[in-house]
């Protein structure tokens, strides 16, 4: 008998579980067939939320790195569509993907800066840098300065149309960035990340090259965050900087993967969807419903570190084949297992 | 303006962005806790001077003397109450918690404040100067928060080195296991040397709207000067967070002398590159963290 055990990674939960996932996507997808363009457009912000908690929580809760910055990239694919589109005349929805690669492109260099930085220096060093680039973005008179500028290439397209491809973009986009974050903690790269995240140390005297591994994803989540902000620019037909610049997008990104679960790929997914419907039924309290988003982020990190997603599933449940069941042979096996002397 | 006149204001604003950097510093250096809030917590102490100035009709600075300890005692029991829970090797819920922390002070000073710019008056003791040329004055009031971040930045050496108390933070920031092996009451110190942090965030943040308008939304650009002087200075140096200061404030006024709308960008330029040839800081100490 050679061997004793066998390990696995689907069990029942992420088989059913990958299952209504994939039902869900499609479902989604039929939506602009089902309810009206002006319901269909409220979507279109939920599925950025699910893109951008799902790229934070790949930089944080896998790779350890805690950026204030991320809305610089944000920015940039927002910009990049406007200017993709309305300067060079790409056409705008082929753009999505082109600012993605810019905003990738970007973040390369950026690495080498940030990275010098450590934990809660790196985070306010990432900030710095979304701050460089907001004040680089507003000098260019191409871009509109300081007022922001409109997209217009759109503007012939019928507004339905629009919203639905618009939709179906969005949701093509959270699609591929929950994949393909599944599919890299799947991988040898996201044994890596684990390993640095709970010890860089041991994990770099045990051969994982820790910058690289880090490097990727932080090249990764930009490019998410990027192609997150073309789909903002689409939706609301424009581009103001200070507010694709702000930092209140990392303050809701936080509170997304803090409330449903850091360091899960479900986690993410719950807390935009929370997130979504606490900002609808809380903006009527105007400035009051940022302060409790606060406290309530205080309270999940200190009280309910895992989030809720983590609170419920307590890590049995599982919608993502990421983790390893090890499985004992059903008989007892006839030798006794190797014992260390 | 000329260039020497940009350069001496600069050098006095200097001192203004090390008082800052002080608390920022002493966190991180005794705690290990980076706090994001830092700057919001400047501009609360200057609200709660505000508020003083208006309903007691005191001085701004001699409201210092109630800002101050209340800074101190608040940051105890902020330590003791919610950062101690977030002290872990990983520094993610300490990140966590003060950003969240950001967040509720800004928007709660937004909500009972508005968004104004505000401004704290002492009267034309803030405006007066020494002509020293023509065209060079350096006004009494930068010159006297220098000479304070100086004196602080000393002490506060002084206290780590030659105090009980200090040798008592340094060795729980150094193992906090074995200090409390000895006896000593790591969270106590924690406590304490949160407090001493957040009476220099108090100090900084008034003297700061003394000297310029302050508003809810300003705790951010606070937050990245400090830290800016911070990692211009070097890790763990106290004379590096004055120089740090010192740099930062020269690259702005240069830059805005060049420029005036690029002050700000002058400034982070500068810390970027000062991050890409001198990642350790200009007067950087032992080996990298």
């Amino acid at each position: 008998m050679t061997e004793l055990v066998t390990i696995r990674r689907a069990t029942t939960s992420t088989r059913v579980g990958g299952g209504l996932l994939a039902l869900g996507v499609v479902a989604l997808a039929m939506l602009p067939y089902v309810i009206v363009p002006s319901q269909v457009f409220r979507f279109i912000d939920l599925l950025v939320f699910v893109v951008l908690a799902t790229m934070w929580n790949l930089l944080a809760g896998y790779g350890g790195m805690v950026s204030v910055g991320q809305q610089a990239y944000i920015g940039i694919g927002a910009y990049g569509l406007v200017y993709l589109a309305d300067q060079l005349g790409v056409d705008a929805f082929l753009a999505v993907p082109l600012v993605a690669v810019v905003a990738a492109a970007v973040a390369i260099p950026v690495s080498f800066l940030a990275f010098r930085l450590v934990g809660g220096y790196f985070a306010i060093g990432t900030w710095v840098i979304a701050e460089v680039v907001r004040l680089l973005t507003v000098q260019v008179d191409d871009l509109g300065a300081g007022a922001g500028t409109s997209l217009r290439s759109l503007s012939d397209i019928d507004r339905d149309l629009r919203i639905a491809y618009t939709y179906w973009f969005a949701l093509g986009l959270a699609t591929v960035a929950v994949v393909a974050t599944y599919l890299l903690i799947r991988s040898r790269l996201g044994i890596a990340l684990t390993a640095i995240r709970d010890e860089p140390t041991a994990a770099a005297s045990n051969g994982v090259e820790v910058t690289r591994v880090k490097r990727i994803v932080f090249v990764v989540s930009a490019a998410g965050c990027g192609a997150a902000g073309a789909i903002l620019a689409l939706s609301s037909l424009g581009v103001q900087p200070d507010s694709i610049y702000s930092v209140q997008w990392t303050a809701y990104m936080i509170f997304m993967v803090i409330i449903g679960g850091v360091g899960t790929l479900e986690g993410p997914i719950v807390g935009a969807v929370l997130f979504y419907v606490l900002r609808e039924w809380l903006a009527q309290f105007g400035v009051i419903y940022l302060v409790v988003l606060g406290a309530v982020a205080i309270a999940i990190t200190l009280f309910v570190p895992q989030g809720l997603w983590g609170a419920v599933s307590r890590g049995r449940l599982r919608l993502f084949a990421v983790g390893h069941t090890v499985r004992l042979p059903a008989e007892p096996s006839p030798t006794p297992p190797a014992r260390r002397t | 303006m000329t260039l020497v006149n940009a350069v001496v204001q600069g050098v006095l604003l200097g001192g203004m962005y090390a008082l800052f950097a002080t608390g920022l510093s002493l966190m991180f250096g005794v705690m290990r806790i980076v706090n994001l809030a830092h700057g919001d917590f400047a501009v609360f102490g200057a609200f709660f001077a505000l508020v003083l100035v208006d309903s007691a009709s005191l001085s701004p600075l001699v409201t210092l003397l109630i800002v101050v300890p209340g800074m101190a005692a608040f940051g105890y029991l902020l330590q003791r109450g919610l950062l101690q829970r977030a002290v872990v090797a990983s520094p993610l819920p300490a990140l966590l918690v003060t950003f969240g922390l950001s967040i509720v002070v800004q928007n709660l000073l937004l909500e009972l404040f508005s968004a104004d710019q505000r401004r704290l008056q002492i009267g034309s003791f803030e405006t007066g100067s020494f002509q020293l040329t023509y065209d060079l004055a350096i006004g009494y009031f930068p010159a006297v928060v220098f000479a304070i971040a100086v004196a602080l930045l000393v002490g506060l050496s002084l206290f780590l080195r030659r105090t009980q108390l200090g040798r008592l933070m340094r060795a729980t920031s150094d193992d906090q296991e074995t200090a409390r092996l000895m006896g000593v009451d790591n969270r106590n110190m924690y406590a304490l040397a949160a407090a001493i942090a957040f009476a220099t965030v108090g100090l900084a943040g008034v003297l700061n709207g003394v000297q310029t308008n302050f508003s809810p939304a300003s705790g951010p650009t606070l937050l990245i000067f400090a830290f800016e002087a911070v990692i211009i200075g070097g890790l763990g140096s106290l004379w590096g967070t004055l120089l740090g200061g010192i740099v930062l404030g020269v690259a702005q006024n240069v830059g805005a002398w060049i420029e005036p709308a690029q002050q700000v960008l002058a400034g982070h330029l500068v810390f970027l590159l000062v991050l890409a040839l001198r990642p350790r800081g200009l007067l950087a100490k032992g080996a990298p963290a």
